[in-house]
């Protein structure tokens, strides 16, 4: 439990970790001390780890088979689909891995913006993870593109014209990115290599994300500071791994029922329509985990400016710990904070809605308010309500308001001051 | 000792000179890995397309592929060349004239990138409130010109290096 310094116990074992030190790594990551009180929303990042290696493995996999060529790669995933030995299984894993991947890391990054874990000192492992998450998006688009369906050719015209909006060079930079003067067989090989290399540079950032975790340890529901290791932590191995692989379970039977039962329903039907330069689908929608920064793009009647809406949607959240003026980094005791969060979640799932809608008529009026509100909440809302809102009392520990028996940890905070 | 210190001497002059060697050189590799991305040779080839128009009936259009990308081709009716022209560059997004937009001599014929220059979409013809095209993907109105009336579209459609070689074919590109 505590960190002491880890002796191997056999000699050959005390030869080679001396030479390299990977038996105390192991050693760390089993005892590292973890707060006792970590909720079912802090299982996330174990099944995040297994969202990315099952798409890792299976992706590999699909690459044995996948022809990146716009004359045969339509072709070539239908003969995953009909031919290779278990193909329809392993792309239906790898298709719907993405969304998982998606469904888990928008739990997550929740999960954080409720319990205050991206503030000091946490803010490295947060703008990690949000670069992580940018990357994510990068895949899995490029991902989409390489059936080189309906959807896959005008996604990727879409949004690769997307940097056309940038004065003067905007052009030339997506001329350059598409290697011809349209979306074409260039564009379509360049994506298929880096789809393939993404994976492995999000790989390596999960490592400094969990790196940079293990400095200051977990955050955790009460969102204090804990003396680790203490009565209020509990190691790692067995207690949150046990805890981390009943949560992937369940996950993994959400998973399975999407794979086994339901395998298109995320996806969209065009996208079994060979890619056709000369005709656009009626209604273009992307991916579902990308329609709410869809919806802002569409809520502005200007090009440049819609596009750089979007953008700014993603990175205003780098600054976000600098925005947030709270002192008190959990939601639970941060009364008004709390319901703004919630509205926060609301918001973004309607603008996932609206995005999916055409953009017109009363659709387009929510998608505009709904683009207002979420700025709102980073620029004016965080600040100003971190600066005025008076917040519950927070227990001195963990340990506190478990060991006195109160549920609320306010109450026990209240019972002890009457002691 | 301090003098000497502010004097260049043998080591700054080593230490600028290897930088700057240095950065001339990994531009130097930089630059291939950049530029391999830009169209080939192969997709410079395309360059050019001609199209035989002889079988155009007036009020109507062909699509042709031209770099990967929609051409329109349009025969317009005079009422149709009259509506573009009635129109006041006042209440044009993108003011231009309907007439720097064909060639001369030539009104009947519009020749224009079927592009939206919002993000890239193929508009629809005959639909809109413009009597021209609109397109699905984001909602812009194009009029019987191709030029941009309502919706997030910043300009008009595009007009590409095109010629008659004769009465009835046109070289594009």
């Amino acid at each position: 439990m505590s960190e002491h310094e880890y002796v191997p116990k056999s000699k050959a074992a005390k030869w080679f970790n001396d030479r390299l030190p990977l038996l105390t790594l192991g050693a760390h990551l089993t005892d590292y001390p973890t707060p006792k009180n970590l909720n079912y929303w802090w299982t996330f990042g174990g099944i995040l780890t297994f969202c990315l290696i099952t798409q890792i493995v299976t992706g590999i996999v699909l690459a044995m088979h996948y022809v990146a060529h716009a004359d045969l790669a339509f072709a070539s995933v239908e003969h995953i689909m009909r031919d290779v030995n278990y193909g329809w299984l392993i792309r239906y894993i790898h298709s719907n891995g993405a969304s998982m991947f998606f469904l888990a890391v928008y739990i997550h990054i929740f999960r954080s913006l409720f319990y205050g874990s991206y503030k000091s000192p946490r803010e490295v492992i947060w703008i990690i993870g949000l670069m992580i998450y940018l990357l994510m998006m990068a895949a899995a688009f490029m991902g989409y593109v390489l059936p080189w369906g309906q959807m896959s050719f005008w996604g990727a015209t879409v949004i690769t014209n997307l940097f056309s909006a940038i004065p003067l060079v905007g052009d030339s930079i997506t001329t350059w990115l598409w290697g011809a003067y349209s979306v074409d067989n260039p564009t379509l090989n360049r994506f298929f290599s880096l789809h393939y290399l993404i994976p492995f540079l999000i790989l390596g950032l999960v490592v400094l994300h969990i790196w940079a975790l293990h400095v200051p340890g977990n955050n955790n529901p009460v969102g204090i500071d804990i003396k680790k290791p203490s009565k209020d932590t509990v190691p790692f191995h067995p207690y949150i791994t046990i805890k981390d692989a009943f949560a992937l379970l369940v996950f993994m039977i959400i998973f399975a029922g999407f794979v086994f039962f339901t395998p298109n329903v995320l996806g969209h039907s065009d996208n079994y329509i060979p890619a056709n330069p000369l005709v656009t689908p009626a209604h273009i929608v992307p991916e579902w985990y990308l329609l709410p920064f869809y919806a802002i793009l569409r809520s502005v009647p200007d090009k440049l400016g819609g596009v750089i809406l979007m953008f700014s949607a993603i990175f205003i959240l780098f600054v976000l710990p600098w925005l947030d003026t709270s002192k008190v980094r959990s939601a639970v005791f941060r009364p008004i904070y709390r319901q703004f969060f919630w509205i926060l979640v609301i918001d973004v799932l309607m603008l996932g809605y609206v995005g999916a809608m055409p953009a017109e008529g009363i659709y387009l009026v929510l998608a505009r308010v709904g683009t207002i509100y979420y700025f709102l909440h980073f620029i004016v809302v965080m600040p100003v309500v971190g600066y005025l809102e008076k917040t519950d009392p927070i227990p001195m520990s963990i340990s506190e308001p478990v060991l006195t028996g109160g549920a609320e940890p306010s109450l026990a905070r209240k019972v002890n001051d009457k002691v | 000792m301090s003098k000497e210190e502010k004097k260049v001497n043998r080591r700054d002059f080593l230490f600028t000179a290897s930088y700057t060697v240095g950065a001339v050189g990994v531009g130097a590799v930089i630059w291939p890995m950049i530029d391999q991305m830009n169209p080939d040779k192969a997709q410079q080839a395309l360059a050019t397309t001609e199209v035989d128009i002889s079988s155009i009936e007036p009020g109507k259009s062909i699509t042709v592929l031209w770099r990967g990308k929609p051409i329109f081709i349009k025969k317009r009716t005079s009422e149709e060349i009259a509506e573009a022209r009635a129109v006041k560059l006042d209440d044009l997004p993108d003011p231009q004239k309907d007439e720097d937009r064909v060639k001369e001599g030539k009104d009947e014929w519009l020749v224009m990138l079927g592009v939206c220059t919002h993000l890239g979409c193929v508009p629809l013809k005959n639909k809109g409130d413009f009597n021209g095209w609109f397109c699905p993907c984001h909602g812009s109105h194009y009029d019987v010109s191709g030029r941009i009336r309502k919706g997030p579209a910043p300009t008009n459609m595009e007009i590409p290096k095109f010629e008659f070689v004769d009465s009835n074919t046109i070289k594009i590109g």
